[in-house]
Order: structure tokens, then C-alpha cells, then sequence
């Protein structure tokens, strides 16, 4: 089961830095970091290593099948993140 | 560079920007650093401790989970109590460190400009942010929650979050650290209605999704969405609207459909309304608002012109820089001039060794994550100069900047000191069932810091 990051979440992007497959974004040296309202994690790419889990210092990432209730809708909004046409774009250029 | 002598940094403020500064020193391999932390209060943290919402707890684990971290290293001091202008000067850091970073925020804000806006009762959102956050300067500002209704400029975040302490629950306040004289005033209080005022559409919302969505969970506060008709939910949103606007959009749609006829408080989204004047013999009785027409973006107030009855005008349209005395300022800006890196700069010259991160230096936007970024490019300009040879060497050692500070600040709070207050916040916390009870008086902080 893949990774969420859900509301609490205050955009300090240790789990971008640990995250073994680059798979959480926007990044420092993204576009749209500076604005970003919280970090995502491509589910497609997540291998569930639960490094940014340990990592966040809000607590904000959970299992997708472990949300708290209030927090359920997060699994769609970090999937949904990365329909964004121009997001994998901008990700392959800040690699 | 491990093996030399280490290289002597102070940094002014101790909130995020200033935080997160102390964590890239640290962290930077091969570097020798010896920091020292200047924070004008007894108490460290800046607007995690007296800007996130007490009802945010999780927020502020950033303390516990990543700065104090830091902050217990042995070659870091916290210098609480101390004043950067009154107990040491902006010549003296300069002149005593191999750098100094100024980290002090934005301690102003944008004023609406109208008509009126001095009565009283007419406040700046962010006073009543460190009224209810504790903060020791604001614990006195008398605010007057006796009309039913408050009205609040500007949809941002912060004016998500005094709307909800304005409407939450007394019970729910109670096991939050909110200062006690909050929790006193909303219960005396007759607040049945906050009123949001933003000057543009339901898709220019300044709110993040997660403050916005919050609205649908606080017990017994109906959602009133007015001023802008919501598109119906099976009609396809442009599909040029940013992903993020979207997703306001159906929690608005979430928000109108939720029926609550039972909720005794209401909280008004009141899109595309600007504030024209505010009205009062000797306080603040109403707001005179005017609608506003979105012209290609745009807001473009229109003739049709109403009033609001309220006692408490609240303006939240951003925090501002504060000039900082013995620094160059961008009035323009409101914050410390700047290379837009991290150099402090007086016209085009980087004023030697002065380094500025966080909202002082960009502006007040984003959350506190947007400030490792912010202060990882500062630090970077730091190292860099540091190569390029071109600092002074600090004049002083760590022993003497400490002996001089001691006498200037008898009482001086230190980390064991700031830990004594920190602790007895929590135990009185502890048994209240909250995180913790804050002290708001600075002498009752120094007497507990102080005692045996």
C-alpha cells in the first residue's frame, strides 16, 4: 500500500530528501514549492518503504489503507496531484 | 574545515526561518560552527508558539520532531531575554561573529486604507493571533467579543483560523493551549456570526485546502457561502483553473449542500465584497462594504453599496516586515533589503556578513516548511562568502560575547532555563488534559525560569 501525505503536513520536505525513489513532490527546487500547500507522493512510484514516515516531523503520512477518517479523501488528492498534465514534466527537469 | 578553529554564527529569532538557518550550519558536512540563538522573549519557536492555531497541535511537533533537535546541541546557546537593539547591537553581532542571519519576521501588517479603520474595535488579525496565542506583548489587548458578530478582511489562512476559535466549542478551546484569557472572552462573549470578506471569487480564495476543509468539521458552525453563485456540482469546472482552485471549489459545493439547522454559530464566506469604511460613535458599530465584479481577473467594486452591523473588524490581508533598526529596509517590500538570496544589501552592496531568511526577507508568504528552503539559499550565501574570503573574522570568542551578554542581561534565559518554563507549561497542562498552559506575563516566565 502506497504512502499519503495528508493535512497536517507543513511543506518541510525531509520526506522529499529521504525518500529512495523521488517519488514525493514539489521539492525545494521545484516549481510552485514556494506556494505549495503541502507535499504529495506519486502512488505509482511509492515503493511503501516507510522512510518518510519516520522522516516527517508533523506526523502527517499514513498507509493509504490506514487514514484516519477525517483524513480519507487524501489517498485522491496525492493521486490526483500528479494528474496534473505539466507535474511529471516539471519533476524529470528538477532531476 | 573541521579542524580549525570553529567558525562563530549568531542568528536573531528563533522561529522557523531562524530554526531552520541553525539546521543547515549544523548539518552542513565538514563544517565547524558554534551558534548562538538572540530571541527577544524568554520563550523560542516565534510563530509556532504564537501564530499556528491552538487547535493545530499537530503542527507543532516541528518543535519536538526537528527544531529542539537542533537546538540541544552542545555547540548551540539560546541567548532568551535578549534584545537585539537593547542588550547588543546590530554593530556589535557584526563585529563579534564570523556571520549573523536575521530571522526576525514580519511584525507589522497591511492596513485596509479606509475610512475609520482606527476606531476601536478595528484590529489587525494578527494581534488578535498572539491575543489568543498568548503572546506576552498582546496579552492585554482588550478585545470586544460582546457583538453578535465579527467580520474579518481578507480569506488567507489566518482568517480561517480566527474564525474557527471564534466559533469553536468552548469545550474544544479547553483542550487546546490557547491563553486562558481566550478561553474567558469567547465564553463571555456573544459571537453568533464571523463574517469573511474576500475581495475576489469563489476560485481566488487566498485559503489553503486543508484550513478550508476543516470548516466542514467543527461541531455546530453552519457554512454560509454568499456574494458568489457556486457553479452546480455536474457542470465541468474550466479546465484552465488551477488544480488547487478545483479542489476549493467542491469543498465549497460540499460546504453549501451540508444542511445543519441545529448549529447555534455560522461562519459566512463572503466572496467578491471589499470594505469601504468602517462606521461608529467611538468604536466600531459597522462595516460598509461594496460588491465587487471580477474584470478579467480582477476585482472592480460596483455602486451597489451595503452595511454590516458588527463590533469587531478584524483585517487579515497579510502580515508586513517591520523595519529593523541598524539594517537597510525596502519600504516597498516590507522587508530587509536584500540580494533575494539571503545577503542583506545596502542599495546594490551586500552589507558584510549580514544574512536575512524568512518573511523578513521575502515576505510574508507561505507555511513553516516554505522556510527550509528560504533558509538553506541563506546559509548557502553564508558558506559561499566564507570561501570566497570574504568575511572578517569574528573579534570575540565564544566566553567573552557570553560574559558581556550575562552582565547586560542579568536575566538571561538559557536552553536549561527556558526548559524549567517549558516544563512547568506542561505539567500545568498535564492537568488540565491540554498540551500545555502558557504563561503570558514575561515576569512570571523570568520567575520560574530564575527560581530554584
Amino acid at each position: 500500500m502506497p504512502y499519503v501525505i495528508t493535512a497536517p503536513c507543513v511543506a518541510d520536505y525531509s520526506c522529499v530528501e529521504i525518500c529512495p525513489v523521488n517519488c514525493i513532490s514539489p521539492g525545494p527546487d521545484e516549481k510552485g514549492f514556494n506556494d505549495a500547500e503541502q507535499m504529495y507522493i506519486n502512488p505509482d512510484e511509492c515503493i511503501s518503504c516507510s522512510a518518510c514516515v519516520e522522516a516527517c516531523p508533523v506526523l502527517a503520512i499514513y498507509e493509504s489503507d490506514c487514514l484516519p477518517k477525517k483524513y480519507q479523501h487524501y489517498a485522491d488528492i496525492n493521486r490526483d496531484y500528479f494528474k496534473q498534465p505539466d507535474i511529471i514534466q516539471l519533476k524529470a527537469v528538477s532531476k | 574545515m573541521s579542524d580549525t578553529k570553529p567558525y562563530r554564527i549568531a542568528i536573531v529569532g528563533t522561529g522557523p526561518s531562524g530554526m531552520y538557518s541553525l539546521a543547515h550550519l549544523i548539518e552542513e558536512r565538514n563544517l565547524n560552527v558554534e551558534v548562538d540563538l538572540y530571541e527577544r522573549l524568554p520563550t523560542p519557536w516565534g510563530l509556532v508558539r504564537s501564530g499556528v492555531a491552538p487547535d493545530h497541535p499537530e503542527k507543532k511537533w516541528v518543535v519536538d520532531r526537528q527544531f529542539d533537535y537542533f537546538f540541544k546541541r552542545p555547540e548551540v546557546r539560546f541567548f532568551g531575554n535578549t534584545e537585539v537593539g537593547t542588550h547588543v547591537s546590530v554593530e556589535e553581532l557584526s563585529d563579534w561573529y564570523d556571520g549573523v542571519i536575521y530571522a526576525v519576521g514580519a511584525s507589522s501588517d497591511t492596513k485596509m486604507n479606509v475610512p475609520g479603520e482606527d476606531l476601536p474595535g478595528c484590529w489587525a488579525a494578527r494581534e488578535f493571533v498572539s491575543w489568543y496565542n498568548g503572546h506576552p506583548d498582546y496579552r492585554d489587548f482588550g478585545f470586544d467579543l460582546s457583538h453578535e458578530r465579527a467580520v474579518i478582511i481578507g480569506n488567507g489562512n489566518v482568517a480561517l483560523d480566527v474564525a474557527r476559535i471564534l466559533t469553536l466549542p468552548e469545550s474544544e478551546l479547553r483542550k487546546t493551549d490557547i491563553a486562558d484569557h481566550t478561553i474567558e472572552a469567547v465564553g463571555n462573549g456573544n459571537l453568533k456570526e464571523v463574517v469573511i470578506l474576500g475581495r475576489r471569487g469563489h476560485m481566488q480564495g487566498a485559503f489553503n485546502n486543508p484550513e478550508l476543509e476543516e470548516l466542514e468539521h467543527i461541531e455546530g458552525v453552519e457554512v454560509l457561502i454568499e456574494g458568489s453563485e457556486l457553479p452546480p456540482e455536474d457542470e465541468p469546472v474550466d479546465e484552465n483553473a488551477e488544480w488547487e482552485a478545483k479542489r476549493k471549489l467542491a469543498t465549497l459545493q460540499r460546504l453549501k449542500k451540508r444542511k445543519m439547522p441545529e448549529a447555534e454559530k455560522r461562519i459566512i464566506l463572503h466572496f467578491l465584497a471589499s470594505p469601504l469604511e468602517v462606521l461608529g460613535d467611538g468604536k466600531v458599530e459597522k462595516l460598509r462594504v461594496v460588491r465587487n465584479e471580477l474584470i478579467d481577473g480582477r476585482a472592480v467594486a460596483t455602486d451597489d453599496i451595503t452595511e454590516i452591523d458588527t463590533g469587531l473588524v478584524l483585517r487579515a490581508i497579510g502580515y508586513r516586515g517591520y523595519p529593523f533598526p541598524g539594517l537597510p529596509f525596502d519600504d516597498s517590500r516590507g522587508v530587509i533589503a536584500n540580494d533575494g538570496i539571503g545577503r542583506i544589501t545596502d542599495g546594490d552592496t551586500p552589507v558584510p556578513g549580514a544574512y536575512v531568511t524568512g518573511w523578513i526577507k521575502r515576505g510574508p508568504r507561505g507555511i513553516i516548511g516554505s522556510n527550509k528552503r528560504c533558509s538553506r539559499d541563506t546559509v548557502r550565501c553564508w558558506l559561499e562568502d566564507v570561501e570566497a574570503g570574504k568575511l572578517t573574522t569574528a573579534s570575540k570568542t565564544g566566553e567573552e560575547v557570553y560574559a558581556i551578554i550575562k552582565e547586560r542581561q542579568p536575566e538571561l534565559v538559557e536552553r536549561p532555563e527556558w526548559l524549567k518554563i517549558d516544563h512547568s507549561e506542561r505539567v500545568a497542562g498535564r492537568q488540565q488534559d491540554r498540551p500545555r498552559v502558557k504563561y503570558t506575563v514575561v515576569d512570571d516566565m523570568l520567575k520560574i525560569a530564575h527560581g530554584d
